[in-house]
């Protein structure tokens, strides 16, 4: 069974811990070994720790991965789960694995699994579980073909703990060569800000925020919880948030501690992204707004205002 | 250049709670609960395959759906905006779930058109929300995908420059044609409403019906092509009761409210 290592994984984060802890649940399950695979010579350092969490084996690819899009890394794991006669393949459910997980289970013959949350297995048949319907049902799922490439939500897997384990050995590989009919031009990381899909604590704002200035605000607030910035369809659509911090259906879909729903009214599309947050907080002046029944505290006020009280409560707190 | 647009008529993604059921023996929301729509990613493929068309890059544009009868809708929505042909595979509801299927239904159509240089797919489908089956046909294609794209241009060596997110890195790649690109919402891809005249011009337009025996597939070949079954499908019973928080003013409230998530260990006050 292979793990892909998060992309910009310089050491063993949270993310790959959980898929770490997903796969050892799996494998006992399956009798079945874990190897790590790590796409870019970044990853050596996550590689070293990864027997500690379980891994038998650790691979890295070497080269240059991005020149190419997704193309070299799609290659270099369908070559190292065909060596490897992998009964599964685990990804982070990101921006990349959407692209390459369908297609990598299409080359090794298998199945694809997007976004799942849940893992049984009961006499060797593994059922996953995952949102469907944005999030308003949830489908068990199993494989009529091998091997299974799935993608775990983060957040919904218990992470590896340590074991203590011996290290595992590690082997480099070279990135495979490919046709060059896809080539990274530019690549330009956006604004800076955590990203959405690790926060532990989000602040998103909607309609209710009524401009760009008050984005400026939550950015703030953001800060001082030490959590992200999220938009609703409608803040996005207005220009006061950029498109990769939309949470909801047609944006991301977030597992933090705590969301702050500021000022949006509860749509379903909106209520799509937010299923995996371990408790809503909704702010807004109609307490009739259906984002009251997905949250677990709400307050009926105006969000400057609710915004401002926050920041001098925690700046408070800091001095 | 010849593009396809992949469609999907699905139910309406904003039902509320409260309406949304899933029929336990079907495992699929029942018929008629609510109306039917064309997909959100599926809009912003079909506008950037207009865009494409505006831009002079894409010459000529077909749509295709693989679903029941229904799909005719998102069509016709299709001819209005000046698509150039819409071809409509008819299969049961339950033919277009597991994405390998409908991957299969809709790559025997891509087959069947005249060739393509470019196939333009939703991200995932509103419904199911698999994300799966624009990677599937291009790989069955043998073409290069590039997802999550949400601009497409043409360069001077004939490659498409596009745009996309990948990992919260905006990125742009060089892409030769023959390809497949999935595309994402984005603010630039709202679907244009279309004139008033076009939508009733779209009515009198034909549609191209295929059935699978027309399409030389056979029942065991879709059958055959299934990856996933689904046991259940079911809507969880989350019971939420929202703790409101009150006060006599806003800090009174968000004092509050702050000791409250400390209580239940939600966060944890920056010391």
């Amino acid at each position: 069974m292979i793990v892909v290592a998060r992309w910009d994984a310089a050491s063993l984060g949270a993310a790959t811990r959980e898929l770490l802890g997903a796969a050892a649940r799996l494998g006992a399950a399956l009798d079945d070994e874990v190897a790590l695979v790590s796409l870019g010579a970044a990853g050596a350092k996550a590689a070293e720790e990864a027997g500690c969490y379980g891994a038998a084996q650790v691979f890295v690819v070497e080269g240059d991965l991005a020149a190419s899009g997704n193309e070299a890394s799609l290659a270099a794991l369908a070559e190292l789960a065909r060596e490897l006669g992998a009964s599964a393949v685990l990804l982070p459910a990101d921006e990349r694995s959407a692209e390459i997980a369908p297609r990598l289970a299409e080359r090794l013959g298998g199945a694809a699994v997007m976004h799942a949350t849940g893992i049984d297995v009961s006499e060797g048949r593994v059922v996953w579980t995952r949102p469907v319907f944005g999030g308003r049902a949830l489908a068990a799922i199993s494989a009529a073909a091998e091997p299974v490439v799935a993608t775990l939500r983060r957040g919904a897997f218990e992470a590896a703990a340590a074991t203590g384990g011996p290290a595992a050995a590690v082997s480099t590989c070279q990135v495979p060569t490919v046709d060059g009919a896809v080539e990274l031009i530019a690549s330009e990381a956006p604004q800076a800000g955590e990203s959405l899909e690790d926060a532990k604590v989000i602040v998103s704002g909607g309609a209710g925020i009524g401009n760009g200035d008050g984005f400026a605000e939550l950015e703030e607030l953001a800060r001082l919880l030490g959590g992200a910035v999220g938009a609703s369809l409608a803040a996005v659509d207005a220009g006061w948030a950029p498109p990769d911090r939309q949470v909801g259906l047609t944006g991301k879909a977030v597992s933090p501690d705590v969301y702050f729903a500021l000022g949006i009214s509860g749509a379903s599309q909106h209520l799509a992204g937010i299923g995996g947050a371990k408790a809503v907080v909704a702010v807004n002046t109609d307490p009739n707004a259906p984002i009251f029944s997905a949250a677990r505290l709400g307050v009926v006020m105006d969000c400057h205002a609710f915004v401002a009280s926050m920041i001098e409560q925690l700046r408070g707190a800091r001095q | 250049m010849h593009a396809v647009v992949l469609l999907k008529q699905i139910l309406d993604w904003e039902l509320p709670p409260s309406t949304f059921r899933i029929d336990p023996e079907t495992k699929r929301p029942p018929d008629g609960i609510g109306p039917t729509l064309l997909g959100p990613f599926e809009q912003n493929a079909l506008e950037l395959a207009l865009q494409l068309k505006d831009a002079g890059v894409v010459d000529r544009i077909t749509a295709l759906l693989a679903g029941p009868a229904d799909g005719v809708d998102a069509l016709r929505k299709a001819l209005a905006l000046r698509c150039d042909e819409a071809v409509h595979v008819e299969v049961d509801a339950d033919d277009a779930i597991d994405p390998s299927q409908t991957a299969e239904l809709l790559l025997a159509g891509i087959r069947r058109l005249e060739p393509a240089e470019l196939v333009l797919a939703g991200r995932q489908a509103g419904d199911w929300d698999h994300g799966q089956v624009g990677y599937l046909v291009a790989e069955r294609l043998g073409r290069p995908a590039v997802g999550l794209v949400w601009r497409a241009e043409q360069r001077d060596d004939g490659r498409l420059l596009v745009s996309r997110s990948g990992n919260g890195v905006d990125e742009q790649l060089a892409v030769r044609p023959p390809a497949v690109l999935t595309v994402t919402s984005h603010p630039s891809l709202q679907l244009r409403m279309g004139s008033v005249m076009d939508r009733m011009a779209a009515n009198r337009k034909p549609i191209t019906r295929w059935t699978l025996d027309e399409l030389g597939l056979s029942r065991e070949q879709l059958d055959a092509a299934r990856r996933v079954e689904f046991t259940e499908v079911w809507v969880p019973q989350v019971e939420r009761h929202c703790e409101l928080i009150e006060g006599e003013d806003p800090a009174e409230v968000t004092a509050a409210l702050l000791g409250r998530l400390e209580e239940l260990k939600l966060l944890t006050r920056p010391a």
